[in-house]
């Protein structure tokens, strides 16, 4: 059963720790529940995102550095 | 100088706005597409979208920037704070494209931008600079042997760094050596310069900061600002003129200011910025700022100048004020930010409710707000600044106090109930304050009991 692993914030959402540095999850990679998937800028300060359930991430749904606003779909998990 | 493109968004493209007015000027706001219903957008004459909302494709965004204001026929750019204010390449481009750019030129803010070098400029124009290394560290044993010598706690500070980012403070030397490598590393990564500079740690110290205004030959000063109260090394409350500082201490302040101004044939507005050790009675550069700052309403509130048209004016080719300016009372302001105090200052972007805005003498509040405007969440958290003067310290507090009490921002978290409970501190009321007071108060007073949201 896929699942949607949601952003509760408004913001710009980040795949990536610092531009620099690898995503924190690519697609196709496992994951489980509590693991950081990125994170949302919100007003100059950042919150990370945590996976809600175990699975297999199989797409982003968004963009790297793109807004996000509550309750949007941040990625789905098989 | 017909038409003027503000740069930049918020509280502070409204106060251009009201200022380009004032002298006549027709005015360009540029937005990124998540700030098409700003208030700046509503007052200017014009508007032109210039980009995605991540600020590094709009606000950032030179070329489009530049492009806006050929299309508009705009002459002039002000770039407010923040975004491309202290850019020299920014700086550069828009005088090569022939637009009078609202600040020093390029080189100039190159050089004071220039951690490092600004330091070296201050030592040069006899302004006393905390001690620390002369310029950039290379080789870490020099650095450790020197940080040795000035004494620890020392501050490892990132020369490209600004507004309290990329400082470190290490108390031995294993974590010197430790913190000094990370923040170059940081450093290098955020803001492409790895070099770094060490400075003692002044244990007690206030900021205190000197507004000037240059004309490229002559400079003067509009007198101080303290700003010691800081969370997170961005300042909350702001006052001027200092209480700390006695007439000599205060003129010795202000005229070395001055001295560095002019050493540089200083062009604008800027803001020099020490440290001030109470009980030593010494004040220390720390750093330039090559722009019109957040908290300038504290030196007009004092003045009766207005800093924006003044440094608009002078962008035209005007001379500075002769003589020292006048001075009256004492002024405060706060900064009211979209965040939660009750719940560790998280941001809170939110739909603005009921405004109510206080309408008395000697009381001004510079903001972005009106009823319905939803606060975009990918800029900074600052609504508004509530400025008052009163005739001496204590007055302006009790006028602080009722101001506060008549604004009322419904729909929205914002940082109030902070000033209601500061106002209240016995530290605050007899100004025993330094830079790190506000965040040990934090600690021990707990600000979640109050209702946040009106």
């Amino acid at each position: 059963m896929a699942h949607q692993i949601k952003s509760p914030l408004p913001g710009t959402f980040y795949r990536k720790p610092s531009p620099e540095e690898a995503p924190f999850k690519s697609e196709g990679e496992t994951v489980a529940k509590g693991d950081t998937i990125g994170l949302v800028e919100v007003m100059k300060t950042f919150h990370q995102l945590h996976a809600d359930a175990d699975g297999i991430l199989t797409s982003f749904e968004i963009e790297d550095a793109e807004p996000v606003a509550p309750g949007q779909v941040i990625a789905t998990l098989d | 100088m017909q038409k003027l493109l503000i740069a930049n968004r918020g509280e502070i493209a409204v106060r251009v706005i009201r200022a380009a007015r004032s002298l006549g000027l027709k005015t360009v706001q540029v937005h990124s597409s998540a700030d098409a219903d700003m208030l700046a957008v509503r007052l200017a004459d014009e508007a032109v979208e210039i980009g995605p909302p991540h600020a590094a494709k709009s606000y950032l965004n030179a070329e489009a920037i530049l492009e806006a204001a050929r299309r508009t026929g705009a002459d002039a750019i002000h770039p407010g704070y923040g975004f491309l204010s202290e850019n020299a390449a920014f700086a550069d481009r828009v005088a090569e494209a022939g637009l009078t750019f609202i600040g020093p030129n390029g080189d100039i803010i190159r050089l004071m931008g220039d951690k490092a070098a600004a330091r070296q400029q201050a030592a040069k124009a006899d302004v006393p600079t905390v001690p620390g290394s002369n310029g950039i560290v290379a080789d870490m044993d020099d650095a450790a042997r020197l940080a040795a010598e000035i004494g620890y706690p020392v501050m490892i500070k990132a020369a490209a760094g600004g507004g309290g980012r990329g400082i470190r403070i290490a108390e031995n030397e294993e974590r010197f050596r430790g913190h000094a490598t990370q923040a170059s590393t940081e450093a290098k990564a955020a803001f492409g310069d790895g070099g770094i500079y060490i400075e003692k740690v002044i244990a007690r110290a206030r900021h205190v900061e000197v507004q000037i205004m240059g004309d490229g030959t002559d400079a003067v000063h509009y007198w101080d600002r303290e700003c010691s109260l800081q969370r997170r090394r961005q300042k909350v409350w702001e006052e001027g003129p200092s209480a700390a500082l006695g007439d000599a201490r205060r003129e010795a302040l202000c005229s070395s200011a001055v001295d560095l101004a002019r050493s540089v044939s200083y062009k604008g507005a800027g803001t020099v910025e020490y440290l001030y050790d109470d009980e030593s009675g010494e004040f220390y550069f720390i750093e330039m700022n090559t722009r019109i700052q957040v908290e300038h309403p504290v030196t007009e509130m004092i003045t009766g100048v207005d800093l924006v048209a003044e440094m608009i004016r002078i962008a035209q080719g005007g001379k500075v004020r002769p003589g020292l300016s006048p001075r009256n009372g004492h002024a405060i302001e706060v900064r009211l930010n979209a965040e939660d105090p009750a719940n560790d200052f998280m941001p809170f972007p939110g739909v603005v409710g009921r405004l109510e805005i206080p309408e008395m003498a000697d009381v001004r509040f510079d903001h972005m707000l009106y009823e319905g405007y939803a606060i975009p969440p990918f800029y900074d958290s600052l609504l508004g600044k509530l400025v008052v003067r009163g005739d001496d310290r204590a007055d302006a507090l009790a006028r602080m106090r009722t101001a506060l009490a008549k604004l009322k921002i419904e729909g929205l978290a914002t940082t109030k109930p902070l000033f209601e409970a500061l106002l209240d501190a016995p530290d605050v009321q007899s100004n025993s304050v330094h830079t790190r007071w506000l965040e040990s108060w934090l600690e021990s007073h707990d600000l979640s009991k109050g209702r946040p949201v009106e």
